[in-house]
């Protein structure tokens, strides 16, 4: 019989679904923004910059209010082994084997430390870009080039990780575990060695 | 090398040089990008197909971009002159044809470079109506209602300044400003009214329709709206 172990709370889940539901939204509506071939068919440039900008301030804001109303606690400590790097997470960038990962892979801490950068970069060239049309001030040449550059390094991200958590074979049982919140614990053994022992196996 | 159980904190490393770096491309300036994007235009080419076309960003004030009807269309030409003109499609193009080659500037920070125009020079027409005394500046008014802006006629008379009905060898596109736009390269590209249909000789400069935003009336490209 096949076993779980619970790999992502309800907290955790909840961040990632709305971390890619804000991310793909802002994705459409800036490309109508920015492609002309779009722009033309769909128009209403105002409008859709207005849905872009709002989408942009919910998609933060929903973030930081599940994290302030969740399990704070868990997202701190989740934080913690995200930040942290030992010996064997260095191995495993340099493709040394064996090199026994915990609950994320030194490939997933170093995604989600770019990720976050990359939403306060957008988060901050965004809001230049906005209040830049009202006050010179805020106006900086390249700001919009910052806000461009943002949306391909997200994107070359996003693919990896949607390859990854959808199509690799050894990897996308993970799927299930920002979905259900459980894993299989010999997938578990196999690819997170470490956080496996810890929780007992 | 560190052993397997000490940690290193590595990871807001990486997320705070980051934000730096990307907060600090604001202040370096577009050398540094422009510099990366020679770097990058290998991938750049492959992408073309969704990337904007040659540089360019479309943006319009409403919801549809007016349409042009070779047979109805018409520019006139009035207010404070001796001889208003009301000019068809063929009349327009059948005026004497400049060439040029110039570079368009966004107020948003893009530009693209050595855009080829095809036109009329402003000056040109400006003879051809002959403005009263009294006249000060000129008002361009955009199919696109309410788009609206001005220059002064000193502005109207700088010697690249056109009426530009082709850009790069084919007729003005819609989206560019069909059939005809303003083309002033010396300042930013809202001053560039697009799908003009009107030019009225007024006393003096008024306020254009993204001055009325916050905009600079006078747009000089780097040297005004913030940019020194």
């Amino acid at each position: 019989m096949t076993r779980y172990l619970r790999r992502f709370s309800r907290t955790e889940r909840l961040i990632h679904w709305v971390n890619a539901i804000g991310f793909f939204f802002l994705l459409a509506t800036g490309l109508i923004l920015y492609l002309p071939s779009l722009s033309i068919l769909v128009a209403r440039r105002q409008l859709i910059q207005e849905m872009h900008f709002w989408c942009g301030v919910g998609w933060v804001s929903a973030l930081v209010l599940i994290a302030l109303l969740g399990d704070r606690r868990g997202l701190l400590r989740t934080a913690r082994e995200l930040d942290g790097f030992d010996g064997d997470d260095f191995r495993w960038l340099r493709r040394e084997r064996p090199a026994p990962q915990g609950r994320f892979n030194a490939g997933q801490k170093i995604n989600a430390s770019l990720n976050a950068a990359f939403m306060v970069l957008f988060l901050v060239s965004g809001l230049l870009l906005w209040f830049g049309e009202q006050n010179t001030r805020l106006r900086f040449a390249s700001t919009v080039l910052l806000h461009d550059g943002l949306m391909y390094a997200a994107l070359v991200l996003l693919v990896g990780h949607l390859y990854l958590a959808v199509i690799h074979p050894a990897t996308r049982h993970s799927l299930r575990g920002m979905t259900l919140g459980t894993v299989d614990e010999r997938w578990a053994r196999e690819h997170h060695s470490k956080w496996a022992e810890e929780q007992g196996l | 090398m560190s052993a397997p159980h000490e940690e290193k904190r590595i990871g807001r490393g990486v997320f705070l040089a980051t934000v730096a770096g990307g907060i600090g491309s604001l202040a370096f300036g577009k050398s540094v990008w422009s510099h990366f994007s020679g770097a990058v235009s290998p991938i750049a080419s492959t992408l073309a197909p969704f990337l904007p076309k040659g540089g360019w960003r479309i943006y319009t004030v409403t919801g549809s971009i007016p349409p042009f009807d070779r047979s109805t269309w018409r520019l006139d030409v009035g207010g404070l002159v001796d001889h208003p003109m009301t000019l068809s499609y063929d009349e327009l193009r059948a005026l004497p044809r400049v060439n040029q080659i110039s570079t368009f500037h966004c107020v948003t920070g893009w530009t693209v470079k050595n855009v080829h125009w095809g036109g009329v020079r402003l000056s040109d027409l400006m003879d051809r109506v002959a403005p009263t005394s009294y006249a000060g500046a000129m008002q361009f008014l955009s199919a696109e209602t309410p788009y609206i802006d001005y220059l002064s006629l000193p502005e109207a008379r700088l010697h690249d300044v056109m009426l530009a009905y082709e850009m790069n060898g084919e007729p003005l596109r819609p989206e560019h400003g069909a059939p005809v736009r303003l083309v002033i390269p010396d300042m930013y590209g809202y001053k560039n009214v697009k799908w003009l249909k009107g030019i009225n000789l007024v006393h003096e400069a008024g306020i254009g329709y993204w001055e009325a935003l916050g905009y600079d009336r006078d747009a000089w490209v780097g040297r005004s709206n913030g940019y020194t």
